[in-house]
């Protein structure tokens, strides 16, 4: 388990990393805390010429709150952002969703960006970002833009980041008023791929109908997604519509099949925790609008 | 983190100046004097050891292949790699040593190294010597083998089968073991029973995984001519026999030492003295020292397993819930080879057949099959989770057909406190022991009317809660002797008797008056330090921390034998015996001398604080530092008579550990510990999920030496034993890949997953151990996986439950549906063996697309290279070899994850317009493919076609191993991107007329080659 030789490279700049990527050709690999390619690295699984370790580039690991939105750096490590509270108080899906990202200590290592690179059907941190319609920064010598996380995850492992390009931030929408939150997954133990993570948003209009929903889904298929489910607009927000939708999305979903759970499971999954986090969703929203 | 209460604890400090002696400190909770080191990263492991020096670092190629014959091997690249010293191969190692012997007599040469075929994967196949691992692993990767595929045999029923492949030619079968065993009338026994109860099932293959790898440094140094190898190995024992017969040298001639630290063993390090012998040999051949240190990658899919079993069990009952009768039927998977000290684990348990009960009349079958598989080795409870799955589970069983409660038909058929020392009918002697009271703490812990009351509760909510129950008998201390039952009686006359389990220790006081203790029990985290120093302490009237406690063995100056290591729980059985014979001749000699000095008789001594004192004269003392340093400073001083030092070595064999006899009975252990285990599971029916409600584990460990060790113990047989129960499996597909390489598969269990424990303790002290104490740690490893059986087979109502109960799997079986893991190779209980030696794969999919062409244009272009090579992606070069064959390079992969492919492919069966099979194999550096798969062409209305396939794979190598999740999803993923393109050149008008087929596209359509 010892990887193929390579360049290491530690930039100081943003712009000293860009030239680095344009200059190895799409045969480069940004590390920041290493937790799946050190392993992918170990076990010769990727060989990339070199590694650019952006570790060193402190203006990525900052937070910064605007009015509709959080921006937070690239390399922003998930234990930093479980303890930044406007973070925490501004994106409540993110705040649920992050316990159940790995575990304590690899929190402390693993960034926010990192886990969007590597784009892992299962991971929480894309399932967060896709649910809540947030956007993934990227830059490159030709300029910045700013891609809808929802179009940014193409597959297993495979986003729309080219060659030349960074991932410098990511873009978390900011509480809605009358939303609730709600994240849930289930792994065979604490910390593993979850075999299904369901991530939901749902605005309750006054008449306590659904206004808004937005029901996220990991490890599901090969990449995470955000439900059909127009059709539910204007339903009550009950446990009854919650079931309805979770049952209806199950049928709709084409799941992978591994050595942990077949795609009956991982439908079941859909339903049972979809039905769970659906309704506690249009709870805490009911809540809020009633203590309004 | 385990168990809750006692987390809560506050760590006790090692100050125990304030505590007095004559107090004792055996069965004090004193603080394990091993964790400082441990926990201030002070401890010196393998890894960090370089004895001697130029040192160079070894990597070892391993086999992709289940069942190959290797054709040619390549080194000459590695060699030349700048860094690279050398590579050795299977030919050359079996040129210079002799096979390791094993304790089956088959025509099975087991050398530590494929020579002429590869048996498993993961089968070490050469071995490269670099300046660093770095290098040796580019030089692994230069190394080029030709392989010829055979058969592979990836299940124990299939593979006793007519027409199965044979791992070994000169066997004639894969049966490489045979025995029954009949003790009193079994037959009579089921004739007159009431009821008789069937159970058959699979358990499952895993393991422990030790946080410490294997590793070795190894160096054949010349005049003399002696293998000195440092390593964490846990014997020497009997192994050590056996590397020097492969080594073909006299036994001081192979020097084992080893590491002062162990990160964890459970039984595992057990199966790491081939590596010693591979790494020796290669250390003469190359002319330098090697080190080696295991990787997880290695480990995992090389190392050593708990052996996975097909067994039956029947038990024949009174209606009264007598158990009258046993037949036992064990299919024991050894893997690839008869690996020493096997056929050890299905015979460990066989003279306490009886477990708990009184039952006389036992019927017992072995049958032992290789298949390509790693072989098997010790593991934690070694032979007794699987032999407590059967017993234990057809107890439970028993009582639910006779409408008896669980607890109480165990209660029925317990030996009785006054029966002690009880006779086994299959041979051994348990020492002491009082079962029912140890069901009655249970009972009594798990508060079990409530538990049966709230099952009754739940149940009428609709939940899924159930009760289960295990009792077990812990044998500790081991005959060595007891391996030699897999011989008939004639066979052990003519061989020689056998008897035995030797342990040492010796206990020195040097001039400056420091106590030494030495033992060879290679701890791997037990506390044998700890508690060897309470024990010492005790006798010489010292604190425990003024005694050093040395476990480095160095079989060149230790006192050593045949049983020493740290195996079958014998530290606290035999070892401790020996620690403290040694140190009561250490006292004699002190009082001795002291009561010479003091002027007082022997008797009126006493050793208390560190002082030999005259008893009720406390101001009349000696400090036993000066009487000590007089036996080096002034011997002429000694008492008349007396040998000057203090240095006493005790060898002690446990005078009952005698050979087996002729009717098979053999006292295979010296001290039965007991265990009962009670369990309470909820389990969700929409998910699953098994909640353990309750969990209480009783234990009669003898007298307990100390507690907080006794109860890391508990909780660490417990965690393995969930482990089993729940997660851990090794799962093999058809092919005999394994599918748990990585600890994503893998599902080692964690603190998380370990629920609260309540322990309880009752002690019958042992009268065959010089302090009381009986063996201990293996403990609920044996018996967890059957109580959490039973209690959930008692919330499905069902008594097919098969080990692990992993989500989906428990779920379906909730939910009444079927459930096989993806992948995994064994079919179903009662599905009977798959066709012998068939290749089948874990990989297997179908589907179908609808194409904007007719059939005929379809078919047209399915066989035109040009479109292919157009619409499939990194298909780099074409060639066509015949008719229908040809072969292809493609580059193939997600992300970073790429890797380069040659396939061969076959077109068969071609009836164009409508179908083709297609046959094919590719390999590369992530890995290999087998499989095959059909197309069926279908006209649907308004000119188009539907086109459906389905596909059988069967992935090997790096990638199968590693890339599990990924695997199914990636060949989604080629093949949608394939008929997308197709679809796309159809709709432009593409077309074609050669009938040749681009491989590439068969490679990623059926899912071979790294997919």
């Amino acid at each position: 388990m010892k990887p193929v030789a390579f360049e290491y490279c530690r930039p100081d700049t943003v712009e000293e990393a860009l030239d680095l990527l344009k200059e190895f050709g799409g045969d480069a690999s940004i590390i920041s805390g290493g937790l799946s390619l050190g392993a992918m690295l170990n076990m010769r699984l990727v060989r990339p010429k070199a590694l650019i370790d952006i570790n060193g580039l402190s203006e990525l690991a900052s937070a910064r709150a605007g009015d509709a939105t959080i921006a937070t750096g690239t390399l922003v490590r998930q234990a930093a952002a479980m303890k930044f509270p406007e973070l925490m108080s501004g994106v409540p899906l993110l705040a649920k969703a992050l316990p159940n990202v790995g575990h304590y200590q690899t929190r402390s290592r693993g960034t926010l960006g990192g886990s969007v690179a590597h784009a892992d059907p299962s991971a929480e941190i894309p399932l967060t970002l896709v649910t809540l319609a947030g956007a993934v920064k990227l830059r490159s010598p030709r300029g910045s833009r700013d891609v809808p996380a929802r179009e940014f995850f193409h597959g297993l492992l495979t986003t729309d980041r080219r060659a030349d390009e960074m991932i410098t931030g990511l873009t978390w929408p900011i509480r809605r008023e009358f939303t609730g939150y709600a994240f849930d997954e289930i792994a065979q133990r604490h910390g593993d791929f979850a075999i299904a993570a369901v991530a939901v948003a749902a605005t309750v209009g006054g008449d306590g109908t659904i206004a808004e929903l937005s029901f996220g889904l990991g490890g599901v298929e090969d990449r995470p997604l955000v439900a059909e489910t127009a059709a539910f607009v204007g339903k009550p927000a009950t446990d009854a519509t919650a079931a309805d939708i979770a049952n209806t999305v199950a049928e709709a979903v084409d799941p992978m099949v591994d050595l942990q759970a077949n795609a009956d499971y991982r439908r079941q999954l859909v339903r049972v925790l979809g039905t769970r986090s659906l309704s506690a969703a249009f709870a805490e929203a009911a809540e809020l609008r009633e203590s309004a | 983190m385990l168990g809750g209460g006692r987390a809560q604890q506050p760590i006790r400090s090692v100050d125990i100046s304030g505590i007095e002696t004559p107090g004792r400190w055996i069965g004090a909770r004193y603080p394990r004097s091993e964790d400082a080191a441990l926990l201030t990263g002070n401890a010196r492991f393998i890894d960090d050891m370089e004895p001697v020096a130029g040192i160079r670092h070894a990597a070892i190629l391993r086999s992709s292949h289940a069942h190959a014959r290797i054709l040619s091997i390549d080194t000459s690249k590695a060699e030349a790699l700048p860094g690279v010293h050398g590579v050795v191969t299977g030919a050359d190692i079996a040129g210079a040593i002799n096979p390791i012997p094993s304790a089956v007599r088959v025509p099975i040469k087991f050398y530590p190294i494929a020579v002429d075929k590869v048996r498993y994967v993961g089968e070490p196949v050469a071995v490269i010597a670099a300046t660093d691992r770095y290098v040796a692993e580019d030089a692994m990767e230069l190394i080029e083998i030709e392989y010829e595929s055979l058969p592979p045999v990836a299940d124990p029923v299939a593979a006793l089968e007519e027409g199965a492949a044979l791992l070994h030619d000169d066997v004639g079968s894969n049966q490489v073991h045979h025995r029954t065993f009949r003790y009193g009338d079994p037959d009579a026994a089921f004739a007159k029973a009431d009821k008789v109860v069937k159970l058959e099932w699979r358990y499952p293959r895993y393991s422990s995984t030790p946080m410490e790898t294997y590793g070795v440094v190894a160096n054949f140094e010349r005049q003399p001519d002696r293998y000195t190898i440092w390593s964490n190995f846990q014997g020497p024992f009997i192994l050590h026999a056996l590397m020097t017969g492969a080594l073909g040298v006299p036994g001081n001639r192979l020097r084992l030492i080893t590491a002062p630290h162990s990160g964890g063993s459970f039984g595992i390090k057990q199966a790491m003295f081939p590596y010693m012998v591979l790494l020796g040999a290669c250390s003469k051949l190359l002319g330098c020292p090697l080190k080696w240190i295991e990787d997880r990658l290695e480990h995992l899919i090389g190392a050593s397993a708990a052996a996975d079993r097909a067994d039956k069990v029947e038990a024949a009952f009174s209606n009264d819930g007598e158990l009258l009768g046993l037949r036992f039927d064990n299919i024991v998977n050894v893997g690839a080879f008869v690996r020493a000290p096997e056929p050890a684990s299905v015979y460990r348990m066989h003279a306490a057949s009886n477990g708990c009960y009184r039952v006389k009349d036992i019927f017992v079958e072995n049958r032992l099959v290789v298949t390509n598989m790693t072989p098997i080795g010790l593991n934690r409870g070694y032979g007794g989770p699987q032999f407590y799955y059967a017993l234990e589970r057809v107890m439970e069983a028993g009582a639910k057909e006779l409408g008896i409660d669980p607890a109480e038909i165990r209660r029925r058929n317990f030996i009785q406190p006054d029966e002690f020392p009880y006779d086994s009918p299959t041979g051994a002697t348990y020492d002491a022991g009082d079962y029912e009271a140890g069901l009655d703490q249970a009972l009594e812990l798990a508060a079990y009317d409530d538990l049966r009351a709230a099952r009754d509760r739940a149940r009428a909510d609709g939940k899924l809660f159930g009760i289960g129950m295990a009792a077990g008998i812990e044998p500790s201390g081991s005959n060595m002797a007891y391996v030699t039952l897999a011989q008939t009686p004639e066979e052990r006359a003519k061989a020689g008797g056998r008897s035995g389990g030797l342990g040492t220790a010796t206990v020195s006081i040097d001039p400056s008056g420091s106590v030494t203790v030495k033992t060879v029990s290679t701890p791997a985290g037990q506390g044998h330090q700890t508690v060897a120093a309470q024990v010492v302490a005790d006798a010489l009237g010292l604190r425990p921390d003024q005694i050093d406690v040395v476990t480095e063995v160095d079989t060149l100056t230790s006192a050593w034998s045949l049983a020493s290591g740290n195996y079958a729980n014998r530290f606290s059985s035999v070892v401790v015996g020996a620690i403290a014979d040694s140190a009561d001749k250490v006292a004699k000699k002190i009082i001795l001398i002291a009561a010479e000095n003091l002027e007082v008789a022997p008797e009126d001594i006493e050793l208390v604080g560190g002082e030999a004192r005259v008893v009720g004269v406390p101001e009349k003392a000696l400090p036993i530092r000066r009487v000590a340093a007089q036996t080096h400073w002034h011997p002429a001083g000694l008492p008349e008579g007396m040998e000057p030092g203090l240095f006493e070595t005790t060898i002690l064999n446990p005078p009952m550990l005698e050979a087996p006899d002729e009717q098979d009975r053999v006292a295979s252990a010296v001290t039965f510990g007991y265990v009962f285990d009670l369990a309470a599971v909820e389990i969700d029916r929409n998910t699953g999920e098994i909640e353990i409600v309750k969990y209480v584990s009783v234990h009669d460990v003898g007298n307990v030496l100390n507690e907080l060790v006794v109860e890391g113990q508990i909780y660490g047989g417990f965690a393995h034993g969930l482990a089993g129960a729940l997660l851990e499996e090794f799962v093999y597909d058809a092919g005999a890949n394994p599918q748990a390489g990585t600890f994503a598969d893998y599902l080692c269990i964690t603190a998380p997953e370990v629920p609260e424990l309540t322990i309880g303790h009752f002690n019958t002290p042992s009268p065959h151990n010089t302090l009381g104490a009986k063996g201990m740690g293996d403990g609920s490893s044996m018996l967890a996986p059957t109580a959490i059986a039973n209690a959930a087979a008692d919330a499905l109502g069902t008594f097919d439950v098969e080990l692990p109960l992993t989500l989906n799997k428990t779920w379906a079986k909730a939910n009444g549906l079927d459930y096989a893991r993806a992948g995994a190779a064994r079919a179903k209980v009662g599905d009977g063996p798959r066709e012998a030696g068939a290749v089948e794969g874990g990989l297997t999919g179908s589907g179908a697309v609808e194409l904007s062409a007719p059939p005929a244009d379809v078919w047209k272009l399915l066989l035109d290279p040009d479109t292919l090579a157009a619409v499939v992606p990194g298909c780099e070069a074409l060639n066509q070899v015949g008719d229908d064959s040809f072969t292809a390079q493609v580059t193939i992969g997600v992300a970073g994850i790429k890797g380069v492919y040659n396939a061969e492919i076959d077109l068969k069966d071609k009836v164009g317009p409508h179908s083709v099979r297609l046959v094919g194999k590719a390999s590369g550096a992530l890995g290999f493919g087998e499989g095959e798969g059909r197309v069926t062409l279908e006209a649907v209305g308004d000119g188009r076609t539907r086109l459906s396939y389905t596909y059988r794979a069967n992935v090997g190598g790096k990638v199968a191993a590693v890339g599990q999740r990924m695997l199914g999803t990636v060949t989604k993923l080629l093949i949608g991107q394939f008929f997308r393109g197709f679809d796309r050149r159809l709709k432009s008008g593409g077309n074609g007329d050669n009938g040749a087929v681009r491989p590439g596209f068969f490679r990623r359509l059926f899912g071979g080659g790294g997919s």
